[in-house]
């Protein structure tokens, strides 16, 4: 399973918003996709889930034109995992990861036995068993977002795209979700998240792609890719990337931010 | 689950109980006993031990107003559920779109016309659907913006204009027969209602529930909204134009025949998501029969409370009010 940009142009008719973006997702991995506020990730990813059409180039999911496949098809294969909202009716949680079963129902069938008990599977490998009948918009943020990783696994899609996933959520929630996203990734799943925190991409990802001005800017192993000057030009921050030495011999990298200039 | 059982068995024995009282009660009251009597002789083809004005009033008066009522109300609560979840917004009524206003200026032009009944209701129906298909093009016309806002914006226009149009003809009518059959069928009565209107207006209704009904896991997922009933594999635009389609056919039938009668869209869909959750599975079937019991009884008060008859719209008004406001004080988990 491969989704594939080539070339990619994408916005809305008459307001472009990226050119140029050639970009792809295997199975198992973790691209992790970073840039400013307006850069136009959310756009990049309405265009890759096939939300929007294409404004020029392509998007290929394994090999045949995104954009021409049946909607039940694509969901099918790639879940959207939105920033969780409260935007809904009081759904419970079980209502809403039961609806990641839509795309495999007959057309005019609700969900099966078999649907629910997908669901409920989904439901306690993300730990949300105690919360099973609890009412979505009265949970926390972090176990909203749980609900529609959730959600994505009922979906069955060997591929994910996860608009934020950490966004406003506490520090225990950002590790939380982070633990759940690599767990997917081990299972198999390939997984294309955006997201505001480059030590988010040096300790998880296995890809990092920037995304700045609506063009690629850089896409390759974390390491290579963000480097003290890629994130001030992304950014137009003065920030340090230091090797960390953690207490169980592994090592890893961080980002601080470089002191103020005098 | 349970709890929902538990509902529907509920609202099934106040029904029966409205409809046992609407007979008993009235001018000519009809006892439960002639009642069961009358049916029962009907259903097998015997003789009936009743009075034949008992027969009269069941089978020619009271029961196709009763009818009119149970469809009326049900129909009204069924596409109010539906616009809810379509447009996730808990204060959209059916004549969200227009189509309220559209069937009344149809209705109106066909009074001041001195139009045959038939044909006052046929332009009801016609003028409804065709607010709503205008609402529609305008916003399909408007491309680039949200489509939902746009669409309920062209409604609400769209009804402002013919609320203009419906206050120039009762200006020009004639303010003697006309206006008041003007002013009466704009506030909604079921007082004319007859067997022929029951028979034309109950196939276009099952024929909008059973759309309804077979869309409504569609409904429930597209109630997430556009873009993630999308992702979850729904051709969203599609499903929402069948929807408002069916949700209209409906209304329009039903205000051809009953005027307009507010409120009902508006507050039974909040009951039945208070009684069983917004799962659309379950919303319809809790909806359609609260509407129906709802109007049922507010009709059978509209037409024995007073010495003259109390209009439909009058008394869903009364009755709405106070209710929509327990509902906004206490009971927001119907949209929380």
């Amino acid at each position: 399973m491969r989704l594939e940009a080539r070339d990619l142009a994408f916005g809305y008719r008459g307001h472009p918003v990226g050119r140029n973006v050639s970009l792809a997702l295997g199975a198992g991995e973790i691209v992790c996709l970073l840039g400013p506020n307006g850069g136009g990730k959310t756009t990049l990813f309405r265009t890759l889930l096939g939300l929007l059409p294409p404004q020029g180039g392509e998007v290929l999911l394994d090999g045949a034109d995104l954009w021409t496949l049946a909607r039940r098809d694509v969901a099918k294969r790639i879940g959207y995992v939105p920033q969780a909202h409260t935007g809904y009716f009081p759904f419970t949680v079980r209502d809403v990861v039961l609806m990641g079963r839509t795309a495999h129902l007959a057309p005019f069938a609700g969900p099966s036995r078999r649907d629910r008990v997908l669901a409920d599977e989904a439901i306690e490998r993300l730990g949300l068993a105690p919360l099973a009948d609890a009412v979505y918009t009265r949970i926390s943020g972090g176990e909203r977002q749980l609900t529609l990783i959730a959600r994505a696994l009922a979906q069955a899609a060997p591929l994910l795209v996860m608009d934020e996933p950490t966004a406003s959520l506490d520090f225990g929630n950002q590790l939380r979700v982070l633990e759940q996203v690599v767990a997917l990734a081990r299972s198999g799943i390939g997984v294309l998240l955006s997201t505001h925190d480059p030590d988010q991409a040096f300790q998880r990802a296995d890809r990092v792609a920037l995304l700045r001005g609506g063009e690629l800017v850089a896409d390759g192993r974390p390491d290579d890719v963000l480097t003290s000057e890629s994130l001030r030009t992304l950014y137009g921050v003065e920030v340090h990337v230091v090797d960390a030495a953690l207490p169980d011999g592994r090592r890893g990298r961080v980002c601080l931010p470089a002191r103020a200039s005098a | 689950m349970r709890r929902a059982v538990l509902a529907v068995g509920g609202i099934l024995v106040l029904l029966a109980a409205l409809v046992i009282g609407a007979f008993a009660v009235g001018r000519y009251p009809v006892s439960p006993g002639e009642l069961a009597a009358l049916v029962q002789a009907k259903l097998f083809g015997t003789p009936a031990e009743v009075p034949a004005t008992v027969e009269t009033v069941v089978f020619g008066i009271r029961g196709p107003r009763v009818l009119a009522a149970l469809l009326v109300g049900g129909a009204l609560a069924a596409s109010g559920s539906a616009y809810q979840s379509l447009f996730r917004n808990p204060l959209v009524s059916p004549d969200i779109l227009g189509v309220s206003a559209g069937a009344a200026f149809g209705a109106v032009l066909g009074i001041f016309l001195s139009l045959e009944v038939w044909a006052i209701q046929g332009l009801a129906f016609v003028f409804g659907l065709g607010a709503v298909a205008t609402a529609y093009a305008i916003a399909a016309s408007l491309r680039g913006h949200d489509p939902i806002l746009v669409l309920v914006l062209a409604g609400v226009v769209l009804g402002a204009l013919l609320g203009a149009c419906i206050a120039l003809v009762k200006y020009l009518a004639d303010p003697y027969n006309q206006l008041p059959a003007i002013t009466y069928w704009l506030l909604g009565s079921l007082a004319a209602a007859d067997p022929g209107d029951v028979r034309s207006t109950v196939l276009p209704v099952l024929a909008g529930l059973a759309v309804l009904w077979l869309l409504r896991w569609r409904i429930t997922v597209l109630s997430l909204g556009d873009e993630e009933a999308a992702s979850l594999g729904i051709r969203a635009g599609r499903v929402r134009a069948l929807v408002v389609a069916a949700a209209t056919l409906v209304t329009a039938a039903v205000v051809s025949i009953s005027g307009i009668v507010g409120w009902i869209g508006l507050i039974m869909p909040h009951v039945a998501r208070l009684l069983v959750g917004p799962d659309f599975r379950r919303l319809l079937p809790v909806a359609v029969l609260l509407g129906a019991g709802f109007l049922l009884g507010v009709d059978t008060l509209a037409r024995t409370a007073a010495r003259i008859e109390i209009p439909l719209g009058v008394l869903t008004a009364f009755v709405g009010t106070p209710v929509f406001l327990w509902l906004l004080a206490t009971a927001r988990r119907s949209w929380q």
